[in-house]
């Protein structure tokens, strides 16, 4: 055990942990103010629900041995048993610190799909979707990518810090949901503002800030190579905000903080994958780039006519597979030891697209499932009425703001 | 005694409010509003959605005053409200029947 290193990931934690009350800022700054609540509730009640569940079997699920060759884990650490101080493998730290961890990405990734269903959900089908959600969806997918045995690693696709398991996981799941949900009433004729942008801002900071654990801490040491994906993250981020700023003022005239909070959201998507694996100057170009992909699929959002209530797929989907695809273009040797298409590894661009590929239609098909045997049972929406009257009150008795 | 009640552009307010000291005017009731007229709403763009935002926000002051100041006011409030653009506002006079001051119970002028 490396002391230095165990320090890092456990500062790294309390940094992932901050990023979803930052996501409940940056989401309910975006709704209308009568479910700024119950669209803050998501994130935060997440981060009771999905740490239980990660500590009772999503951890065994994810990274036990395989039950399933490459699939899923088994049970053997259920309730942790034998999770303790011992190193975890190829690691300088105890299990323990690579649990909690992994819990707070856990945690964070269904909270990122409840933008999708925002203004609507029932609260108890949202539990019990997230409750399987996590087993059935995360877990595996977790267990793909970075499980001992996982076939997407055992494949050779590159995902530093999540791009995959977190952002195009959550964001094939946002779409099944916005899809089988279905709209807000009104949506389309009725104007749905954001009520709160100064909240969103600051959400976005809050982000941005804790995002600098989920990426240099899953160098899982405090090295060189959580060194660079410090400055890479920081560095696409940067670019990703100015980037849609700049697109949207060409195409829509008016440089906007919505913009900027959400081009730096954009950014810091896109570089999770590739943050262990790329150099500064490819992380500019990849965080541009992704500025103004995303800024793109936001405004296609409205010809395709589902309601995606605040942009998952626009951002983490099509941020995340960008960044996974262009992990497969600007990987360099020189940084994490495997180099991409544009250093002359043309062969990394399958294993990224197919990892990719695997965990949309996974993702999408599973949560769909899901979703469908939720609404036969006990409904997906409130009323109407309470819809009309505002979740915050209908559901949870609460206003916002009382002025 | 005449009510006037003056919408203006919420910038303009400062300069209204110095203008009615000068002619004497030292009670006043203002609220934040919106509402629209020829200037009609504006357009507000969020992640490239647009929106058509009908009420724009204004500035309401309202004043009792003496029958013979009217004139005088409506001159000062023109000549500090005006921009010469749409959405300059408006101004509303009407006739008031009494005004009783609650702390000492005076009545009409002496009230004001």
């Amino acid at each position: 055990m490396n002391a230095a290193d165990n320090a890092w990931v456990l500062a790294s934690s309390a940094l992932v942990l901050l990023m979803t009350p930052g996501l409940a800022m940056f989401y309910g700054g975006m709704t209308r103010s009568k479910n700024v609540l119950s669209t803050m509730m998501h994130s935060f009640f997440l981060m009771g629900l999905a740490s239980i569940v990660w500590m009772f079997w999503g951890f065994s699920l994810a990274f036990a041995p395989d039950a399933i060759k490459g699939y899923v884990g088994g049970l053997q650490f259920f309730a942790l048993a034998g999770v303790g101080g011992e190193p975890w493998p190829d690691t300088t730290i105890p299990t323990t610190t690579f649990m909690i961890f992994q819990c707070m990405f856990a945690v964070i990734t269904p909270a990122l799909i409840s933008g999708a269903f925002a203004e609507r959900m029932k609260f108890s089908s949202f539990i019990v979707f997230m409750v399987l959600w996590l087993t059935f969806v995360y877990s595996p997918v977790c267990h793909w990518v970075w499980g001992p045995g996982g076939w997407l690693a055992e494949l050779g696709a590159l995902d530093f810090a999540g791009g995959t398991v977190v952002h195009i996981n959550s964001a094939a799941a946002a779409l099944a949901c916005a899809l089988i949900v279905g709209k807000r009433k009104g949506y389309g004729t009725a104007p749905m503002i954001p009520h709160n942008l100064t909240l969103t801002l600051l959400g976005a900071g809050l982000l941005w800030f804790g995002w600098f654990g989920f990426n240099a801490g899953s160098a899982l040491s405090a090295d060189e190579s959580a060194a660079m994906a410090f400055v890479v993250t920081h560095m696409a981020t940067a670019a990703a905000a100015m980037s849609w700023v700049f697109a949207e003022w060409i195409i829509r005239g008016k440089p906007t903080t919505l913009g900027v909070a959400s081009g730096a959201v954009a950014g810091l998507v896109a570089i999770t994958p590739a943050a262990g694996f790329v150099g500064p100057v490819s992380a500019v170009l990849l965080g541009a780039v992704a500025g103004v992909v995303c800024y793109l699929a936001v405004l296609a959002k409205s010809r395709l006519g589902y309601d995606d209530s605040l942009d998952v797929v626009g951002i983490h989907g099509v941020g995340g597979t960008w960044g996974a695809i262009a992990t497969g273009l600007f990987a360099s040797k020189a940084i994490g030891g495997t180099d991409g298409l544009f250093f002359g590894n043309a062969a990394q661009m399958g294993p990224q697209i197919i990892a990719v590929a695997a965990v949309i239609v996974y993702s999408f098909v599973v949560s769909a499932i899901i979703l469908y045997v939720i609404k036969a049972v006990m409904g997906l929406r409130v009323t109407e009425e309470d819809e009309e009257t505002g979740v915050d009150t209908s559901a949870h008795g609460e206003t916002g703001y009382n002025l | 005694m005449k009510k006037i009640e003056v919408i203006i552009k919420p910038f303009k307010l400062d300069d209204v409010k110095e203008a009615l000291s000068s002619v004497g005017i030292h009670g006043m009731t203002v609220t934040e509003v919106k509402g629209f007229g020829r200037q009609k709403g504006h357009k507000e763009i969020y992640r490239g959605a647009e929106y058509l935002v009908d009420f724009l926000p204004k500035i309401k002051v309202e004043m009792v005053v003496s029958s013979e100041l009217v004139d005088q006011v409506i001159e000062k409030v023109i000549a500090a409200a005006r921009t010469g653009s749409i959405g300059d506002g408006k101004i509303f006079v009407m006739p008031v029947e009494t005004v009783v001051r609650i702390r000492t119970g005076e009545r009409d002028l002496d009230a004001l």
